[in-house]
């Protein structure tokens, strides 16, 4: 018998797994993660980097794919603002306030989530296409919604409107009213109370959510894609603009629009991280705490 | 105040849109309904649309349950940027990933010239939907099992093992039955988010009817050709379909509650 004692480095720990299965564990889910994930991204870079960056910029200063980039930034530019409003309004009366259908609300919140993006964009269509009463009216005092700027906003909305109240709920909850209590009996206004107390106790969480709101606003293709028309340089927007030099073959230009957006996506993931590390119990649920 | 103004946002831009198509769908009449669905090709849409979002979230089930195991029970080097990447699909647009997905996965691709020699086509057949919608829906069952398995006391596997079980037998038996709830969710969400998901399917799918033809391209195909009866039949059906998950989950989530103390 070897005393075990005097090896304790080779005894094994009764609550974990032997180093190589850890690692084998490890390798899976790497690979995993490449095959899916890692090298899709890869593809759009290299990509971009073997086309040249003279072909890079012949895409961007091209004149339908810079009106596409001037729509998507335009769009995101008022969705978001809109999604702000809605999301400290509903923020701020879930959970600042008793009411009844409090839980219905907060499911009704979450529904744009669960609806296909292709959906998303049809309720619009079937609201102010062109077999509705009020689509061809509106078309006829010329405000058109489908095919024009309006319904891209309106789907982009529909889809980006969870982002900042659901993030903002689980935070003003359990921040509670004592603060706001305290600002008003110290003789404040309900707006000083909101501006000097509500918005400093959750502005990072704010933040998180734009920037959520924001990339999702600027990414979103099914919904888009339904109400836009697919008018080049009129209104496709950048996902959509990717869709149509794709399918013309201009696969070179389609990457270059695709590594743009590439490089929100990877932005919006770096400021997200940064944020769950320094106010990890405000921001993402309080997921990294 | 706040109240109001949330309530008319969510009406004007969800309720009543949502209501139009209920409506809408409601006027075809049960008959109109069913003979609409139940067009073969639309009935394949449907049937395929449902079957790859099932293959895709069975995949993620696995493996991200693995994941979340990876990244909560062992620490090495890059794990932070590891669990970063994760929520790369959240962040990226489906566009985007479409046409990677499609770069890599076609037979000429980085991946793809590899597995050509072999038989086994993923670009434009349903295994290029599949490998979209586990791209696209990798970070659910990762997400939601993570929490839970950072909350699990780990005495319980200590008993176990003092009591004589393996490792093998600590796993399958104390660990892994308070995690089902949240691999359930997750895979419910997995799975909602792939019999709806658009963007990133249609560039690799190759989009051929009753073969690899999902149902929201169907719905915009038919809007195309102005039918708009046809598009709100597929849509009410899709929408059933995600009510239905929706309600499944949140039964998932009460029963979990009363089961295990969490969510």
């Amino acid at each position: 018998m070897v005393d075990q004692s005097a090896t304790p480095s080779r005894r094994r720990n009764p609550v974990s797994e032997p180093v190589l299965v850890r690692w084998l564990l490890i390798g899976i889910c790497a690979l995993f993660l490449a095959l899916f994930l890692v090298l899709p991204l890869g593809t759009v870079i290299g990509r971009v980097f073997a086309a040249g960056w003279d072909s890079f910029a012949e895409t961007l200063t091209d004149s339908d794919t810079k009106s596409a980039i001037w729509l998507t930034l335009s769009v995101a530019a008022l969705a978001v603002p809109f999604n702000l409003v809605f999301g400290i309004a509903t923020a701020w009366a879930i959970a600042k306030f008793e009411f009844k259908g409090k839980t219905f609300l907060t499911t009704l919140i979450d529904l744009p989530f669960s609806v296909s993006p292709v959906i998303s964009g049809l309720v619009y269509v079937l609201l102010f296409g062109a077999d509705t009463w009020l689509g061809p009216q509106l078309k006829s005092m010329g405000f058109p919604i489908i095919f024009a700027f309006p319904g891209i906003f309106l789907a982009t909305v529909f889809v980006t409107f969870p982002f900042i109240a659901r993030e903002l709920i689980p935070l003003m909850q359990a921040q509670g009213t004592a603060d706001e209590e305290a600002a008003i009996s110290l003789g404040a206004s309900g707006w000083q109370t909101f501006v000097r107390v509500t918005l400093p106790n959750i502005k990072w969480a704010l933040l998180y959510g734009v920037l959520l709101c924001n990339a999702r606003a600027m990414g979103e293709f099914g919904a888009v894609s339904v109400v836009s028309g697919h008018v080049r340089g009129k209104t496709l927007t950048m996902p959509l603009q990717i869709e149509a030099l794709y399918n013309d073959y201009a696969t070179d230009s389609a990457f270059a629009v695709a590594s743009l957006l590439a490089a929100l996506a990877l932005v919006t993931l770096i400021l997200r991280t940064l944020l769950e590390m320094k106010f990890g119990a405000e921001v993402g649920n309080g997921r990294h705490k | 105040m706040a109240l109001g103004l949330s309530l008319t946002m969510l009406t004007l831009i969800v309720l009543i849109p949502l209501a139009a198509l209920a409506l809408r769908a409601a006027a075809l009449g049960p008959a109109g309904l069913y003979e609409l669905v139940l067009d073969p090709r639309v009935f394949a849409a449907l049937k395929i649309s449902f079957l790859t979002a099932l293959a895709a979230a069975l995949a993620n089930a696995v493996f991200g349950t693995l994941t979340a195991w990876v990244l909560v029970r062992y620490d090495f080097y890059g794990r932070r940027i590891f669990d970063a990447l994760i929520d790369l699909p959240f962040a990226m647009p489906t566009a985007v990933a479409g046409i990677a997905l499609t770069a890599v996965y076609s037979p000429k691709g980085l991946i793809g010239q590899y597995l050509a020699p072999l038989g086994i086509q993923v670009a434009y057949t349903p295994l290029g939907i599949i490998v979209a919608l586990i791209a696209v829906g990798f970070p659910f069952v990762v997400r939601t099992v993570q929490p839970v398995l950072e909350e699990i006391n780990r005495e319980t596997e200590e008993v176990s093992a003092t009591l004589g079980a393996n490792r093998f037998q600590t796993i399958f038996f104390v660990v892994l039955p308070p995690l089902i709830p949240a691999i359930l969710t997750g895979f419910a969400l997995a799975l909602a988010r792939g019999v709806g998901e658009y963007g990133s399917v249609i560039f690799i799918a190759g989009n051929l009817p009753f073969k690899s033809e999902i149902a929201p391209l169907l719905i915009v195909i038919k809007l195309e050709e102005f039918n708009y009866a046809g598009a709100t039949a597929i849509a009410a059906v899709m929408l059933a379909i995600s009510f239905l998950m929706l309600f499944v989950i949140n039964g998932i989530q009460s029963w979990s509650q009363k089961r295990f103390g969490h969510g």
